[in-house]
């Protein structure tokens, strides 16, 4: 018996993994019973829900006759490479934001502004200003991420604690040797946090971005499906990419415990 | 005796207008004594410290180290942090080293100081019992390990001072008893002087030579206390009646200028409202 009683409404309560897992499986499991139920039963048109099982087959066919696996390379590259510009850029800027005040004072209101506009109304902009070409589509990318990516980072950085810094600085280390040494290291694991939550939502951009003027594309598919009425594809496109968003999220995940052993460690015996 | 610290008129606001954070404060430490800072909260000891250590500025007056004005923080002046301040990226012993990643201490650096200084952070581990954790990353250990590893850390460079604010200020009580005997030790046996800030007047007179006693609005010194002690402590000092008698002093003293008697004349006053209706 446990001194710690665990009945299933206990408030922050633990629980075994074997029932954690059996209840994941559960969540997991049961909308999905519920949606082969619902479109099995006739009561709903096939236009608007179709079944599970029509839904692989649409896979199946997308694979073999309709290059699925080239949509998704594509769309990953779109993703990806607009994601990694925000980084390129917010990584540096959120450091120099969440280190030095002068800057966030000159930067950080501008870009709480422009994190509020919708990344979906730049797409006129950026079809004017970038064209159509695949830098159009990593642009809505970008715009999508990077005001929130940069926010995110200077935030990291302000998380580290100024003990941390002023031990450093007792110990007569340099400014540079104090953002080398001391800041990145420190905010480390919660900026791998921080490109994992904004790979996420690059992921969401990419249907914005396929709409101008693609041909190819996870998102594009969906669009042109909706065009056709093939329900069962647009259901296909969207959990790959959920599929896809979670497999990189857990990449992410395990990156996150082999780099950083130390924030993941318990106690030493 | 030459004085390691002495701070002639030191003031401080922290915003115009604001009062005096530290008003007039005059303090000498002699070279390898050991001092603590008592006082109540906004008293300014440890901005007081912190100013010492470089990482505050004063409006005026001159603090000087070593007979030099100080300029910012520099590595003869160590500090140790309440907490938060280990890296927890690096382990025990890496962070003892930390100061070898730094430019400050490893220019003009030979060979034989890199193996000097493997044996030093050895010799740090040692004496601050940390050999069996030396491989173990601080978020493994427990609070009292912790601050056994800041020590380390401070010492490594041989500093020729060690500014402490309230370094055992978050550890339980027996812990804090061992870190009593062991800063007492250590500081003996590296020559250092040390200034202790801390809340605990039992923890100030048991560590220190002389105790320091600040009071608030504006942050000032306001008593001056020798401790009436061997300067080998043991615990049971602690029940003998000039150590009782001390700590009484020091006490009412504290709660005559920390302000907090308004509170209780106001507190008195209330009640005399509530059974007189």
């Amino acid at each position: 018996m446990s001194a710690r009683r665990t009945g299933f409404w206990t408030i922050r309560g633990s629980i075994t993994s074997r029932r954690y897992w059996l209840l994941a499986a559960a969540g997991l499991l049961l909308p999905l019973a519920a949606w082969t139920a619902l479109a099995a039963s006739g009561l709903v048109n096939p236009v608007f829900l179709p079944g599970p099982l029509d839904v692989l087959k649409r896979l199946v066919s997308w694979f073999t006759d309709d290059n699925l696996l080239g949509d998704i390379w594509i769309s990953f590259c779109r993703v990806v490479a607009g994601w990694a510009l925000s980084a390129l850029i917010g990584l540096p800027l959120g450091l120099l934001i969440g280190t030095y005040r002068p800057v966030q004072a000159l930067l950080e209101p501008l870009t709480d502004f422009i994190r509020y506009m919708p990344a979906v109304a730049f797409v006129p902009l950026v079809m004017l200003w970038i064209g159509i070409d695949e830098g159009a589509k990593i642009g809505i990318i970008f715009i999508g991420t990077f005001f929130q990516m940069v926010l995110m980072v200077a935030e990291d950085v302000r998380r580290v604690p100024m003990a941390q810094i002023e031990a450093a600085q007792t110990m007569g280390a340099t400014r540079g040797e104090i953002i080398g040494q001391v800041i990145i290291p420190s905010a480390r694991p919660a900026l791998v946090d921080t490109l994992r939550i904004t790979m996420g939502w690059a992921w969401t951009y990419l249907v914005v971005a396929e709409l101008v003027a693609a041909n190819s594309g996870l998102g594009f598919a969906i669009v042109k499906a909706q065009r056709f009425l093939q329900t069962d594809k647009i259901f296909c496109g969207i959990i790959l990419i959920g599929l896809i968003g979670l497999a990189m999220d857990q990449t992410f995940r395990l990156v996150h415990r082999r780099a950083f052993p130390w924030a993941h460690a318990r106690s030493w015996t | 005796m030459t004085s390691a610290i002495s701070c002639r008129s030191v003031c401080k606001t922290f915003s115009a207008g604001a009062i005096a954070a530290l008003k007039d404060v005059d303090l000498v430490v002699e070279e390898g004594e050991f001092v603590t800072l008592v006082g109540a909260s906004g008293c300014g000891k440890s901005t007081l410290l912190r100013t010492i250590a470089g990482l505050e500025t004063h409006d005026s007056g001159s603090i000087l180290v070593d007979e030099r004005p100080i300029d910012g923080p520099g590595v003869e002046r160590a500090m140790v942090f309440q907490n938060y301040s280990l890296y927890p990226w690096l382990t025990v012993t890496q962070n003892i080293k930390f100061t070898r990643l730094l430019a400050a201490h490893t220019r003009d650096c030979s060979s034989a100081d890199v193996e000097v200084a493997a044996g030093r952070a050895d010799a740090l581990l040692k004496v601050m019992g940390l050999t069996p954790v030396a491989d173990a990353y601080p978020g493994q250990l427990s609070g009292g390990m912790q601050q056994r590893v800041a020590i380390a850390r401070a010492l490594m460079s041989r500093p020729r001072i060690l500014l402490m604010d309230e370094p055992f200020g978050a550890l339980d009580a027996q812990t804090r008893e061992v870190m009593h005997d062991l800063i007492l030790h250590v500081s003996r046996l590296e020559h250092c002087t040390v200034i202790f800030v801390t809340h605990d007047v039992e923890e100030a007179i048991y560590l220190g030579r002389r105790v320091v006693l600040m009071a608030p609005r504006p942050g000032r010194i306001d008593t001056v206390y020798e401790v009436p002690l061997p300067a080998a402590r043991t615990q049971d000092m602690k029940h003998q009646s000039g150590f009782l008698r001390l700590k009484q002093e020091i006490l009412e003293r504290i709660r005559a200028t920390s302000g907090l008697k308004t509170d209780f004349d106001l507190l008195q006053q209330l009640s005399r409202q509530t059974t007189n209706t």
